[in-house]
């Protein structure tokens, strides 16, 4: 097993590589100038020396292996010195946003709470109410809960978040003014009112992702309930006498996690991914939206991390996912 | 569209009943994906032609009667500029079931080429597949975004904002999912690979040209038919989360998702100018879902004749 995990570390290597690569190459042919904001009375040979000093006119190798080292060797540094109180990084160049004039990953921490938050919050809850859903409509298929199940996972699938979220608007904020539709990050939370506040306007974003997930998972949760429940086990169990409640949960139900957990790993980056649009309807100022600031105002480097961040949650989701697999199911070992 | 393969009689069995009436069949009894297949048939019907009954020009500009709600004149109203919101509604739906069927197409082409390619050819199979899962590592909507960013200008400038939009998210969309196909059709091509109707081909002498025309691609013909049905709902979807973002085609070009993203700025004022366009995406969305669901059921031998 530790093995197969190294292999696996190993190989995700040179796909990370090559992934940035692709980010670096697809960026590399945007039209946009970073100095086109600037005045225009800023004299030619001035601007040339922007230019050498952002070095925009080094060949594109030179600017990928640059990043490359900020990326991998500048940043972790600063991280190390921020945590330890060194000083490794003094003097180094970090990968510097275009818009904010500041180091990328500075910006990215101040966002992240408020993704981790929402986007994180929503998961969480979409799975624990996923679960219960999946295992009830599997037991009592084609029952009544079983159908309600089906159609309102289907309606989950096919509403997209940017239909359901301003649906949400309009009825809980503007019909009903019980939440606000905008999330406002400046809020401090300190007593109990602003933390009342604090739930209030998480309330609605968090329910649009939530169903996406609920959608989802509760059908997985059933097929692989259902998979399990007609297996000699199942009746091996009844027939000692086993009441139904442990048949259920104790027997039918650790055999089908293991499926079901190894998409709920596989789900996390994905749920970043969905929540840009989310994060877009409800203003929450969270890494989706500072995704598309960047691209409308063509800033490239945060542009090109941030979306080597998600494709990096993305190959270190599998690879968990994948592990998870090899760990619950002994009758799965890759070596 | 989705059903008129399993209408038409097959052509090598021409005695009696074909497989395809065994698949419509089995179909009829799933009552969501027959529901399914007449919504998507009136959605596509109305689009199409819808704009020959309603003479409105959606591009007319009436500015005396902008804002208006419901009335004869204008049935869902009319929008900021006084256009008509059901002209509208059927121009946007036309591009926006274009994009779905285009993009799925190519993207089903793409995903069966490399499937079948990289199941048939031991030689070409670690290669493919490990582009497969470079694809699929790859964070899609980001990239998409950034793609349409980068080369609308230059696909504008040659062909046309309306055109050059068109083929730019189009091939977008279907460059970047056809992932899931490509490793459906591998598992099958693998599996079908080791059948004695294959051994039987190729001890005969089959080149691998006709093994795959002949033998292997009407053998995956099903899961290819349910993952293009799918395939449509999410070509949809993401050619409305573009529009959605303001990446998509330009303003006086309508699309579903774009018409959702316009009546946002009057949300407060006319709540239901966004129901709309946004029912209309989760409709046709909701009615392929059920479409690919009662195929999937239907194409199953397993299943079928229960």
């Amino acid at each position: 097993m530790l093995t197969f995990t190294f292999r696996r570390l190993l190989l995700a290597i040179p796909t990370l590589v090559l992934i940035s690569l692709i980010i670096f190459l697809l960026l590399d042919l945007a039209p946009g100038d970073p100095l086109a904001d600037q005045p225009l009375s800023i004299p030619p040979e001035v601007r040339q020396k922007m230019r050498d000093a952002l070095g925009l006119d080094s060949p594109a190798y030179v600017r990928y292996l640059l990043w490359a080292k900020q990326f991998f060797w500048v940043e972790p540094l600063v991280f190390v010195d921020w945590v330890a109180g060194t000083s490794f990084s003094e003097g180094m160049q970090r990968i510097l946003s275009w818009q904010f004039r500041a180091p990328v990953f500075d910006i990215i921490i101040q966002r992240l709470p408020q993704t981790l938050w929402v986007v994180g919050l929503a998961y969480v809850i979409g799975v624990l109410i996923a679960l219960p859903i999946g295992i009830i409509s599997a037991y009592k298929q084609y029952s009544w809960f079983d159908q309600i199940g089906t159609f309102v996972s289907m309606i989950g699938f096919s509403v997209p978040p940017f239909f359901s979220g301003v649906l949400m608007i309009v009825f809980f904020a503007i019909m009903l003014p019980w939440f606000p539709s905008i999330y406002d990050t400046t809020l401090v939370v300190n007593d109990f009112e602003s933390f009342g506040q604090q739930i209030r306007q998480m309330t609605l974003p968090v329910m649009v992702l939530a169903l996406q997930t609920t959608a989802q998972l509760s059908r997985f949760m059933r097929a692989s309930m259902l998979d399990n429940l007609n297996h000699d086990y199942v009746r091996t169990a009844r027939a000692k006498g086993m009441t139904e409640k442990v048949v259920l949960l104790v027997h039918v139900l650790r055999n089908s996690m293991i499926p079901v957990v190894t998409v709920i790993a596989l789900g996390i980056p994905s749920i970043f991914g969905g929540a840009i649009i989310t994060e877009q309807i409800f203003k929450v100022n969270g890494l989706g939206q500072l995704l598309i600031t960047a691209i409308y105002a063509n800033d490239l480097p945060m542009v090109q991390t941030l979306a080597f961040i998600f494709a990096v949650l993305i190959v270190l989701c599998n690879l968990i996912a994948d592990v998870l697999y090899g760990l619950l199911d002994p009758r799965i070992r890759y070596d | 569209m989705t059903d008129a393969p399993m209408l038409e009689p097959a052509k090598a069995d021409t005695s009696g009943r074909s497989q395809w009436w065994d698949v419509w069949d089995q179909f009829k009894t799933h009552k969501g994906a027959l529901f399914g297949a007449a919504v998507f048939l009136f959605i596509v019907l109305a689009v199409t032609i819808g704009p020959l009954l309603w003479t409105i020009e959606p591009t007319f500009i009436d500015i005396r009667a902008r804002n208006s709600g419901a009335s004869l004149a204008h049935p869902f109203g009319t929008d900021q500029l006084g256009r008509d919101i059901l002209a509208r509604m059927m121009a946007g739906g036309q591009v926006s079931i274009a994009v779905g069927l285009t993009a799925m197409l190519i993207s089903v082409l793409l995903g069966t080429l490399i499937g079948v390619v990289a199941g048939f050819f031991r030689k070409l199979d670690g290669l493919l597949m490990g582009l497969t899962d470079l694809f699929l590592a790859l964070p899609l909507l980001p990239l998409l975004l950034v793609m349409v960013m980068l080369f609308r200008e230059t696909l504008s400038r040659s062909f046309g904002p309306e055109m050059g939009t068109f083929i730019l998210i189009v091939s977008a969309i279907g460059v970047t999912s056809w992932m899931q196909t490509a490793r459906i059709v591998r598992g099958e091509v693998l599996a079908l690979k080791e059948r004695e109707f294959v051994l039987a081909a190729r001890s005969i002498g089959t080149p691998s040209r006709r093994m795959i025309l002949r033998h292997i691609l009407p053998n995956v013909l099903s899961p290819i038919m349910v993952s293009a049905t799918l395939g449509i709902a999410t070509a949809i979807i993401t050619e409305s989360a573009l529009s959605f973002l303001g990446l998509g085609f330009p303003p006086d070009f309508p699309t579903w998702g774009r018409l959702l993203f316009d009546a946002i700025d009057y949300l407060q004022q006319y709540p239901e100018r966004v129901f709309w366009p946004g029912l209309a995406i989760s409709l046709t969305v909701l009615s392929v879902n059920y479409i690919g669901d009662g195929l999937r059921d239907a194409l199953d031998p397993r299943i079928r004749g229960r």
